[in-house]
């Protein structure tokens, strides 16, 4: 591949000024490939969200520079930043941030609505999505009336129905029990194996973490360690 | 994006359909009662007119003093005479009658029923100028009234109070110390815009009313009615001209009478029914201005309740203004739809207000949309501060949020 998809040089972050300041990131550099699949790991403090945010285009670094596809994203404006978001992300939450008393057909409809799709395209695309997360037919329950795994689905499918070329999962398993995290992983693997999409996970569960093609470990706000493991086979080798 | 933004806002208000209603009620409110209000006084504006343009287009009054309605001096400005009618008669071509008139409120007793009711002295020609009808027995006539005869032509009220069902014609009703046959009936005319019932009354001789209950020869005002193919602006000169010569007021001063035609005296009363609309009018808008106030406030509570919900749209792309926006039209829907039920209420109120005030419903479309505009314009005024704190939240806070 000629150009990474994600190029983190010398980034740094700092909340506050002066004697309460707080440095988040200090100095980070990161290289992401089109269609990795990427785990960020590290005790908490350690700057992972920071680097999300950053990552996900809604916050700015302090200092370097964040490249995406050879953009250099620290000089966008805010809203060409949620333009970047509308048009090459999709976020996952572990909080799932579903609209409440809203339809899962009409949360994942809510990306193509601000992209300014007709109606008709909407719920075409909404469906499939929703298809492809394994929630055909459940288009008309609200949030509250689907399990966590559902909802984390939903969530899913509305990163999706975009077709972005980033998917950022921020502990997409926390709300989750096991067997159900199992499913969403595998999801996700799918998801990045067969559509080429490319998952940045911040997680703090190692089981997790070995879904991932790599494993990048933050300590402080650098960067301790970055190891490429071995490609899982599919369906085996769970732990 | 507008569309789009007004499918959003729409779905809100369903949402929370109970919370939307309570906030719009302010302007259903303001709108409905700033509606009514000038719909009602509209109508008795016009109502006042009509009843002064029904006496015709020719009539003049002639009063002493300058000022017509509350607060009149006439205090300080001689009485009219007879002679002065005469002499308006006698002098001036042109005019088809000149009736003198002076009053007086007295209790009247018949059949042993007791009535207080305002008597009218005056000339035959009153029942014409004032374009009464008589729907049983007669008027008085000329020797009656030279001789001040003990006769009287009463109302439909009086009638009522003091005879019940019975034909009054060929009774007699004591007034005061004297009296009175009842010789002719009046057609009722029922109830003034002003409140007051026109029926109440009894007519008779001026001269039988100077003598028996004033005991004086003044005679408080006088009519005339112009002939139809004369002038009037001629006849309203040369009367104002004959009545300064004979009150002897110099060339410098004013005059300390008025002349006033039909038109002028409905415009003297309807401006003041005209004024109480605006006053009305305008506390309606102040609570117009509450309603937006309410709009404003429901719509801070909402931006803090669903600051998780913007954060998530500012996640997935959505742009500074098309948050603005959505909350802008959420508070202009809000506020519109006030407006639309306030304007039905209006309606209803309005043509049931009428109904009871015995005033014709005017419908005016200027205040309906002026009304229903405002509101609009409320909405945006109001709902600008909430949505443009919504628009500028932080994403990341706002997702945080709890």
């Amino acid at each position: 591949m000629s150009e990474p998809l994600i190029s983190l040089t010398e980034v740094t972050r700092r909340f506050g000024t002066g004697a309460a300041a707080f440095q988040a990131l200090r100095g980070v550099d990161l290289s992401i490939d089109e269609g990795d699949f990427v785990a960020i790991m590290g005790p908490s403090g350690s700057g992972k969200s920071s680097l999300m945010n950053i990552l996900g285009c809604l916050d700015t670094p302090s200092g370097g520079s964040y490249r995406f596809r050879g953009l250099a994203v620290e000089g966008l404006s805010r809203d060409q930043r949620a333009l970047l978001r509308r048009h090459a992300l999709g976020f996952v939450f572990q909080g799932f941030n579903l609209l409440a008393r809203t339809s899962a057909q009409e949360n994942v409809e809510l990306p193509l609505l601000y992209r300014g799709e007709s109606a008709t395209q909407r719920r075409e695309r909404a469906r499939a999505a929703l298809a492809s997360v394994g929630l055909e037919g459940w288009g008309h329950h609200s949030p509250a009336e689907l399990s966590g795994g559902q909802q984390q689905r939903v969530a899913i499918a509305r990163a999706l129905v975009t077709g972005p070329s980033l998917l950022l999962a921020d502990e997409p398993t926390g709300n989750l029990d096991t067997e159900r995290s199992r499913e969403i992983m595998d999801l996700l693997t799918d998801l990045n194996r067969d559509k080429g999409i490319t998952v940045v996970m911040v997680t703090h569960e190692a089981d997790m973490a070995e879904y991932a093609h790599r494993v990048v470990r933050l300590v402080d706000g650098r960067i301790a360690s970055d190891v490429r493991q071995a490609e899982r086979q599919d369906g085996g080798g769970r732990a | 994006m507008i569309w789009n933004a007004l499918l959003l806002a729409l779905r809100e208000i369903r949402r929370n359909l109970m919370r939307s209603f309570l906030t719009i009620l302010g302007i259903v409110i303001g709108v409905s009662a700033v509606i009514t209000m000038v719909t009602l006084g509209n109508g008795a504006t016009r109502a006042v007119s009509d009843q002064i343009s029904s006496l015709g287009s020719n009539l003049l009054i002639i009063r002493p003093g300058q000022h017509l309605g509350p607060g009149r001096d006439s205090a300080g400005s001689a009485a009219f005479k007879v002679a002065d009618a005469d002499a308006l008669r006698n002098q001036i071509n042109g005019l088809a009658a000149v009736v003198p008139v002076s009053s007086k409120s007295v209790t009247l007793v018949a059949m042993s029923r007791n009535w207080s009711a305002g008597v009218t002295g005056t000339s035959r020609d009153w029942f014409s100028a004032g374009k009464w009808q008589i729907v049983s027995g007669r008027v008085f006539n000329d020797a009656e009234e030279r001789a001040g005869a003990a006769v009287c032509v009463i109302g439909e009220t009086v009638r009522r109070e003091l005879f019940g069902g019975l034909d009054p014609v060929g009774r007699k009703i004591r007034v005061k110390q004297f009296s009175c046959d009842v010789i002719g009936l009046l057609a009722s005319k029922g109830q003034s815009t002003m409140g007051n019932d026109q029926d109440d009354l009894v007519a008779m001789p001026l001269r039988t009313v100077q003598r028996r209950l004033t005991g004086s020869v003044d005679v408080a005002t006088m009519m005339v009615s112009v002939r139809d193919d004369a002038s009037m602006d001629l006849a309203k000169d040369q009367i104002t001209w004959l009545m300064r010569e004979r009150r002897h007021i110099g060339p410098g001063d004013n005059d300390d009478f008025s002349v006033m035609d039909t038109r002028q005296i409905a415009e003297t009363l309807s401006s003041t029914t005209k004024v109480m609309t605006g006053l009305l009018g305008a506390v309606a808008a102040v609570s117009l201005l509450v309603g937006g106030i309410g709009i404003m406030n429901i719509m801070l509570v909402s931006v803090t309740e669903r600051t998780r919900e913007i954060g998530i749209r500012l996640a997935i792309g959505a742009l500074e203004r098309e948050v603005l926006l959505q909350f802008l039209i959420e508070a202009v829907a809000l506020a519109s739809l006030g407006g639309v039920v306030g304007i039905i209420l209006a309606t209803v109120a309005s043509i049931s207000g009428s109904a009871l005030m015995h005033v014709p419903y005017l419908f005016n479309p200027m205040i309906n949309l002026l009304s229903f505009g405002f509101s609009a314009a409320i909405g945006v005024i109001f709902g600008y501060v909430p949505a443009r704190r919504a628009a500028r939240l932080d994403p990341i806070e706002a997702l945080r949020h709890e």
